[in-house]
């Protein structure tokens, strides 16, 4: 009865099941992630040398913003969904999500939105072609006509990702087993419940921000319109008072994947549970008040820079502890070292190498010589690859033999590891010395003196790109032959997922909610 | 054994090979210090939070991989079993505090003195649009466009030899003239798309943006030239409007005020004369072949074929084959809110002719139109 499900198409259209829909979604992120990759890759074919080689500068634009707002509204946002799904019921204890068919829709929407996005590249004039912060004039007046089409796709990933926070807040509020208090909820649980709230904050500014370019497109406002009145600068403060909270919405999560991943292979308990979850709420609350780190260049008056500046700098502080946490929990663990921990470990690392350069670029004298060049790119690709991409790998490594009660071979994720931990670095690295170089970001051809970290970035770039689909092979492999898992295939995982329910967790898990001592 | 020793020694050897590659390239690794005060202190902001931020690493890191060696289950088989301590936590949270404040107060210093373009020796306005800089010398009545120095942006896809030339992408064909040792403003606005004005020397960026006009300064010690690019994504050619900066002698500015006074008379005498006369058909066809590629090819294309929708092709456009009249109009005064600018000061009134004569009867157009600088000043005039 309890693996009860039904067949064919039907199951994956009209199901209702977290497990179906978490899957879903983890694999439409694949899918994304390798569109948007490959853009990467035209992206550093292109850059490989000086000189234009192989598109035309606006096609390469083109590139950099589909490959921009694919890997971060189709690739990283849906990976964390898809954990949620997946882990937020099992990890509370509750059958399955508080409103499985919303669950249904919030997935179903985001395939034809991104049809809508990618099919713009088929389109006269070109895809949308002013990067994935699409400032206005640029997006607005002087877009190509397929703009419409993006702002679409934005709306309907909005809607998606406001459902998909409603869905996990509602979940975690109400279905918890009894004795699940919110001081005992699993981090993964905490940082999500968090991130959803910041989602449900800032989605609807960002449909806003589409809206208004929409009508300023087409009905004659003149929002962002300086001649007819309207101002290009809110544009951005609009855009950013989405986008900041953004980037916490995409490393949340990890966070909290970390925090399972470590004390499990650590064998020791998560140090300092209440001060992190406290460290996760107070990054959540500064993020709405530091957007305008962005800005520094657009002319805000002094006093506007410096509070920015300093909101910026306090972040520091709780990501700070959340660091020295985790280091802590391995102090004087009994520590293995498992594809999942490996990930896990590079996560806190390059995650920290990647908050070094974000406290470097809060300061705003200094960030006048680093805004917009290479070294911001390099900034948040450390944070997003090996942040946020790394904290999903390690999840799906992690939780692989409770999803499908197979082993993967750990000899090739440790070889996906290695590979990808060498190429991440080769690619993204390089990427700070062309910018303090001087290299602006977005552009499709150079001056010599870029010409050798480039091509080391790019060299980096086609190995990432490769080894992702050693990735894919792993999984693959998993679930058609992978040996069995046993129900505990790590000895030191916690949880009720890990204590109570065997692998590969039954179809439906929790009917009737489980003993939390 | 032996392999091992060997194949540790040939390690090392790499190790040291790479390393002293490192080192070579350690010159070209890090922020140029630039030559004014306020990018020479910038300079070393960054060098303070670059080694501040090493130390944190070596510390934190540090300990990680002391971890990571010695707390490891084949040397550690029992875990500890602690896992909070509150006056650790509070430790950890205090001092990157205090860190954090240390690195505020020279930051908050140094913005506020670069954030002070008070009392200039001179002003110039600096508008974007797309893609080349304009500078207006509000002291001097001086004004010119600075565009990328032409021979790189039409010929380098059949050139692939040309990115080896030193300064590839950051040379123009006028140059920003300021005196050494002058505080000079600059007021940066833009005209169509937001940009944004970069010299890495000068530590001087700030977007241009339409309808806004924004503040900065610098005031340079040394003469000598630099370099710098657009930095905020403006479209197709964003890559190709470098901006240069020549900084020269007070004495050298002044000569170079006055020659440029006596050009603009001359061009303005010139300008005269040439709309005067009136200018037959081949004359016409090949001023206007040479401004049209020069200012309109970029989006129009040199084969008159566009880029529809975005940019119309001017191959059987009802507007190039229609009157005259809306043909001059629309270069002249440009269409608002889109990317086709208003030419009627840029270019001189012989340009405007030729290039609208070389429009109605290029490719195949054929029209046999001949518009000529006096029309252009006639429509000007009842404008
Ligand atoms: C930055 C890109 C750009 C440049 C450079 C440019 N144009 Fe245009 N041009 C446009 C756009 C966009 C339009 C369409 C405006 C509209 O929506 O009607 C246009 C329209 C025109 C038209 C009307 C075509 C029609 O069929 O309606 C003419 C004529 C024209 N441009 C001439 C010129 C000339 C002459 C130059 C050079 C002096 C030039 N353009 C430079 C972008 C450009
Ligand atoms: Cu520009």
């Amino acid at each position: 009865m309890a693996d009860h499900h039904p067949t064919g198409i039907k199951r994956w259209l009209f199901t209702t099941n977290h497990k179906d829909i978490g899957s879903m979604y983890l694999w439409f992120s694949f899918i994304m992630f390798l569109v948007g990759g490959a853009m990467a890759m035209v992206i550093r074919a292109e850059l490989y040398q000086p000189g234009l080689q192989f598109v035309d500068p606006n096609f390469f634009n083109q590139m950099t913003t589909m490959h921009g707002l694919i890997m971060v509204f189709g690739a990283v946002m849906p990976s964390m969904v898809g954990l949620a799904n997946w882990l937020i019921p099992m990890q509370i204890g509750a059958p399955d999500m508080a409103l499985p068919r919303m669950n249904n829709w919030s997935f179903w929407i985001l395939p034809f939105a991104f049809a809508m996005l990618i099919s713009s590249l088929f389109m006269e004039g070109g895809a949308p072609n002013f990067g994935w912060t699409f400032y206005a004039p640029l997006s607005t007046t002087y877009a190509p006509p397929s703009t419409d089409f993006f702002i679409l796709g934005v709306h309907m990933m909005g809607i998606s990702s406001i459902m998909g926070a409603i869905n996990v807040i509602v979940t975690v509020f109400n279905m918890r087993a009894p004795g699940m208090t919110l001081m005992k909820m699993p981090l993964f649980v905490w940082t999500w419940v968090i991130t959803a709230f910041l989602l449900i904050m800032v989605m609807p500014v960002l449909a806003g921000a589409v809206t208004m370019m929409l009508t300023d497109r087409h009905f004659g406002t003149d929002f962002f319109n300086a001649a007819g009145g309207g101002d290009p600068v809110m544009f951005q403060h609009i855009f950013w008072f989405f986008g900041h909270p953004e980037v916490y919405i995409m490393i949340l999560p990890a966070f909290g994947v970390a925090s399972e991943i470590i004390p499990a292979f650590a064998r020791k308990k998560l140090f300092g549970y209440s001060s992190m979850v406290y460290a996760t709420a107070s990054i959540a609350l500064l993020s709405f008040v530091v957007w305008a780190h962005h800005m520094f260049t657009v002319g805000m008056p002094v006093a506007g820079e410096l509070f920015f500046m300093i909101a910026t700098m306090l972040i520091a502080v709780p990501t700070g502890v959340k660091v020295f946490n985790w280091v802590a929990t391995m102090w004087q663990g009994s520590m293995t070292f498992e594809t999942p921990m490996l990930f896990a470990i590079a996560f806190v690392i390059l995650f920290t190498i990647g908050g070094f350069s974000g406290v470097m670029l809060a300061m705003a004298p200094v960030d006048f010589q680093y805004h917009d060049t290479y070294f911001v790119v390099a900034h948040f690709h450390y944070v997003l690859f090996p942040g946020a991409i790394f904290g999903t790998t390690a999840a799906v490594y992690y939780w692989l033999p409770k999803w499908t009660g197979k082993m993967y071979n750990e000899k090739l994720g440790k070889a996906h590891f290695w590979i990808s931990m060498l190429f991440v670095n080769l690619t993204f690295f390089p990427m700070h010395f062309s910018g303090l170089a001087g290299m602006p970001r977005r552009i499709p051809d150079y001056n010599m003196m870029f010409a050798d970290f480039n091509q080391l970035a790019s060299i980096g770039a086609f190995g990432l790109g490769l080894s992702q689909l050693l990735f894919l092979g792993i999984v693959i492999a998993t679930i058609r032959g992978g040996k069995k898992a046993e129900d505990k295939p790590w000895d030191g995982a916690t949880g009720l997922e890990w204590d109570q329910l065997p692998c590969p967790a039954p179809y439906h898990t929790f009917d009737t909610p489980p003993k939390v001592n | 054994m032996a392999i091992r020793r060997k194949l540790f020694a040939s390690l090392t050897a790499l190790l040291g090979l790479a390393l002293s590659g490192v080192v070579q390239a350690t010159a070209d690794l890090n922020m140029r210090p630039g030559v004014t005060e306020t990018s020479l202190e910038a300079y070393d902001l960054h060098m303070m939070v670059v080694w501040v931020m090493t130390v944190i690493a070596v510390v934190v890191f540090g300990l990680m991989f002391y971890s990571i060696i010695f707390h490891r289950r084949s040397k550690n088989p029992t875990p500890a079993t602690w896992s909070h301590s509150t006056t650790v936590e509070f430790i950890w949270t205090a001092i990157p505090f205090i860190i954090l404040i240390a690195l505020t107060i020279p930051a908050v210093k140094l913005l506020i003195k670069m954030e002070d373009a008070s009392n200039p020796d001179m002003s110039v306005q600096i508008t974007g649009s797309q893609w080349k800089w304009h500078y207006k010398y509000l002291d001097h009545n001086i004004e010119f466009f600075s565009n990328l120095n032409s021979p790189q942006q039409t010929e380098h896809f059949e050139q692939p030899g040309i990115a080896a030339e030193p300064n590839y992408l950051l040379d123009v064909d006028n140059e920003l003239v300021i005196p050494a040792n002058k505080k000079v403003r600059f007021l940066v606005t833009a005209d169509d798309v937001i940009h944004s004005w970069w010299v890495p020397e000068l530590a001087v960026k700030k977007d241009a943006i339409p309808g806004f006009i924004n503040e900065t300064w610098t005031k340079v010690p040394k003469p000598g030239v630099y370099r710098g690019q657009c930095t905020e994504l403006c479209g197709k050619w964003h890559g190709f409007m470098p901006v240069v900066v020549r900084v020269v002698t007070e004495a050298e500015f002044d000569q170079w005020v006055a020659k440029k006074n006596e050009e603009r008379l001359a061009a303005e005498k010139a300008a005269a004369e040439a709309a005067a006369k009136s200018w037959d058909m081949d004359k016409l066809m090949a001023l206007g072949k040479e401004t049209y590629d020069a200012k309109c090819a970029a989006c129009h294309q040199v084969d008159g074929s566009g880029t529809p929708p975005l940019f119309p092709a001017m191959i059987d456009s009802p507007m190039v084959k229609g009157p005259a009249k809306d043909h001059i109009d629309i270069v002249v005064n440009g269409k608002a809110g889109t990317a086709m600018a208003a030419y009627g000061a840029q270019l001189t009134d012989a340009e405007l002719a030729a290039v609208i004569t070389y429009e109605r009867n290029a490719w195949g157009n054929n029209t046999g139109d001949k518009v000529q600088p006096a029309d252009i000043q006639a429509f000007k005039a009842g404008n």
